[in-house]
């Protein structure tokens, strides 16, 4: 009877720790909706934050400030990344592509605060100042490994009889890689880039001392920059009422985009991806 | 790769069908370096990170030596230098996020691997790992506005009026400090040791399930004496990862850890950790010392993350491959 109840018991534990964990998830967005959403209008969107002390305003630079990182990132990221896995994939004999794999999951592990040092003193030390390019090329780190892991994996789930069949035809191995197995792969490697940028997208700590802030537009890539997550820290923290009103609906944009891509990305493009399911 | 003999012929150079083979095949040498030299940046990438660190880190290192890591005084004015209330608040802050995290997440993934029905399961999982791809600042803010005030008005008096005898649960309840940022670090680390356990524990062989349940145990005497202990070293690299993670936690943690460096016993007080002091200062550190400071913190970071990295891929590997062939011991 004892043994019964205990089974019981922590069967049922069991699941109240799944329901509090998954609670969270909706908790959080239900609370940033409830907070940010009466805040959220067009002016957030198409205006420059207002002076301090002024209420109203928005954060049009910080939006903008993003999608340029997010570009840099992607520019800088994802070729080194999706060549790397082609690499490892296709031509990698044995110790490099060890040596690579290790690498890139230990990049992966690196707290992005730390990435945040390296790109400052990759290129804000050399250029005596703050910069949307540095910021880019932080996310651009950040974005390599995972890119670099995913499609290896992808790459080598594509069917060998995909290959030998255009060996068979006669292509040579860069025409059989670039045209039968990187387009038989494309969708999981599409959705391993998206859900690194999305991954990036939210990044704060490695902004901070790269691209830094900006009240105004940042023209051109050589200017400091505000961008979404960097600009919900300062309001947050920031002395005024009006600043956290925005923090959460600044917050609640960027939980948005980045759970929408999370399950666009995972619900549509994941399906289908791997050979062996379907 | 077999490289060919380049030898070079007059028949390189016609468009015979030959040569074009030929020439492709040296397409083929080139996609090759091509490719390599896309991995290679990546090992540049990673040396020039470690180089970078170590070398800009010199001044700290050769004037503080090892005493870095043992003196409390913080003092950028006097050009004073210690590294231990952000060490200790960075150990103390993701010790309170295992003991919190680990039973939560261990538990979620029992559940979702060995009572769940794989539908239920599988869009379980996807939530958490949903929540994994929440970013920090979303955290932050929710602890700075809901957390903090809960903590001060809530939580902290009633863990003194029960626990107040322990030293860790005494002195004025302010809301932020080393407790409240080991909370939010916890819920943020969860979906790591969920996904994961779940991982090593669906990776046991299904036979060990069932002879035990044969043997007459019950459900959960069959979880938790044979299949969790045959994926205790998985179970145990999820940890690491997540202790990993909570270590280089930037964002969530400045902003409810009250950034102050000090050390204390009890969790009630604020503090300061490791990425919190490099989040708050790096911007603005005058001088070469202080810097360099800042930058040797990095380090530490980074060589505490490297350590416990390698080792919890290593557990992993080692319970997935083994998988069915653990037996517990």
């Amino acid at each position: 009877m004892w043994r019964k109840t205990l089974n019981a018991i922590m069967l049922s534990l069991t699941g109240v720790c799944v329901v509090i964990t998954v609670s969270v998830l909706f908790f959080i967005l239900g609370y940033l909706v409830y907070n940010g959403g009466k805040d959220l209008s067009w002016n957030f969107f198409t205006h420059l934050p207002a002076p301090v002390g002024e209420v109203g305003g928005g954060m049009a630079n910080a939006i903008v400030g993003s999608l340029k990182l997010l570009l840099l990132a992607a520019l800088f990221g994802v070729p080194i990344g999706l060549l790397g896995g082609v690499y490892l994939a296709e031509f990698g004999g044995r110790i490099v592509p060890f040596l690579v794999r290790y690498t890139a999951d230990l990049l992966n592990g690196v707290p992005s605060i730390v990435i945040g040092i390296f790109a400052y003193a990759l290129v804000v030390m050399p250029m005596h100042h703050f910069s949307t390019l540095a910021g880019g090329v932080a996310l651009g780190i950040m974005v390599i490994p995972t890119v670099l892991r995913n499609t290896e994996s992808f790459l080598r789930d594509v069917p060998s009889t995909l290959r030998e069949g255009s060996f068979a035809l006669g292509a040579n191995k860069w025409k059989m890689v670039a045209t039968v197995v990187l387009p038989a792969a494309s969708r999981g490697i599409l959705t391993g880039v998206l859900l690194a940028l999305a991954r990036v997208a939210g990044e704060t700590a490695p902004l901070l001392f790269t691209a830094f802030g900006n009240r105004y537009w940042s023209p051109g890539w050589m200017q400091p920059t505000s961008s979404l997550p960097v600009i919900i820290y300062t309001y947050a923290t920031g002395p005024y009422e009006d600043w956290h009103q925005q923090a959460w609906a600044a917050g609640l944009v960027l939980l948005g985009l980045v759970l929408v891509t999370n399950i666009l990305v995972r619900t549509f493009l994941a399906r289908g991806t791997s050979f062996e399911r379907s | 790769m077999a490289t060919t003999p380049n030898a070079a012929t007059p028949a390189d150079l016609a468009w015979s069908p030959r040569a074009l083979l030929r020439r492709l095949r040296g397409a083929d040498e080139i996609a090759h370096l091509i490719t390599l030299i896309a991995a290679a940046t990546l090992l540049l990438i990673t040396a020039l990170l470690v180089y970078q660190l170590w070398v800009l880190s010199a001044e700290a290192r050769t004037k503080f030596g090892w005493n870095f890591f043992v003196t409390r005084t913080w003092d950028p004015v006097a050009g004073q230098f210690g590294a231990l209330p952000f060490i200790y608040g960075t150990l103390v802050t993701s010790a309170v996020a295992l003991a919190l995290a680990v039973p939560l997440g261990v538990g979620g993934a029992i559940f979702l691997a060995e009572l769940a029905p794989p539908k239920l399961s599988s869009s379980l999982t996807f939530v958490s790992d949903l929540l994994a791809a929440v970013p920090s600042v979303i955290y932050g803010l929710l602890g700075v506005f809901l957390l903090v005030p809960i903590m001060r008005t809530t939580i902290q008096p009633a863990l003194k009026k029960w626990l107040g005898f322990l030293p860790l649960f005494q002195g004025p309840a302010y809301g932020i400090g080393f407790l409240t940022a080991g909370i939010v670090l916890a819920i943020m680390i969860v979906p790591f040791v969920l996904s994961v356990s779940r991982e090593v524990l669906l990776a046991v062989a299904r036979d060990q399930r069932e002879a035990a349940l044969a043997l007459g145990a019950t459900k959960w005497e069959s979880t938790w004496k044979v299949v969790v202990p045959a994926a205790r070293i998985g179970i145990f690299g999820s940890v690491f990862l997540a202790l990993a993670r909570a270590l280089g936690e930037t964002m969530a943690v400045t902003m409810v850890i009250g950034n102050n460096p000090r050390i204390s016993a009890s969790l009630f007080s604020p503090g300061y950790s490791i990425a919190a002091v490099l989040a708050n200062e790096f911007s603005e550190a005058t001088g070469n010392l202080y810097l360099s400071a800042l930058i040797e913190l990095g380090l530490v970071l980074f060589l505490l993350t490297f350590v416990l990295n390698g080792l919890a891929r290593l557990l992993i590997v080692v319970t997935t491959a083994r998988g069915s062939g653990v037996l517990p011991t």
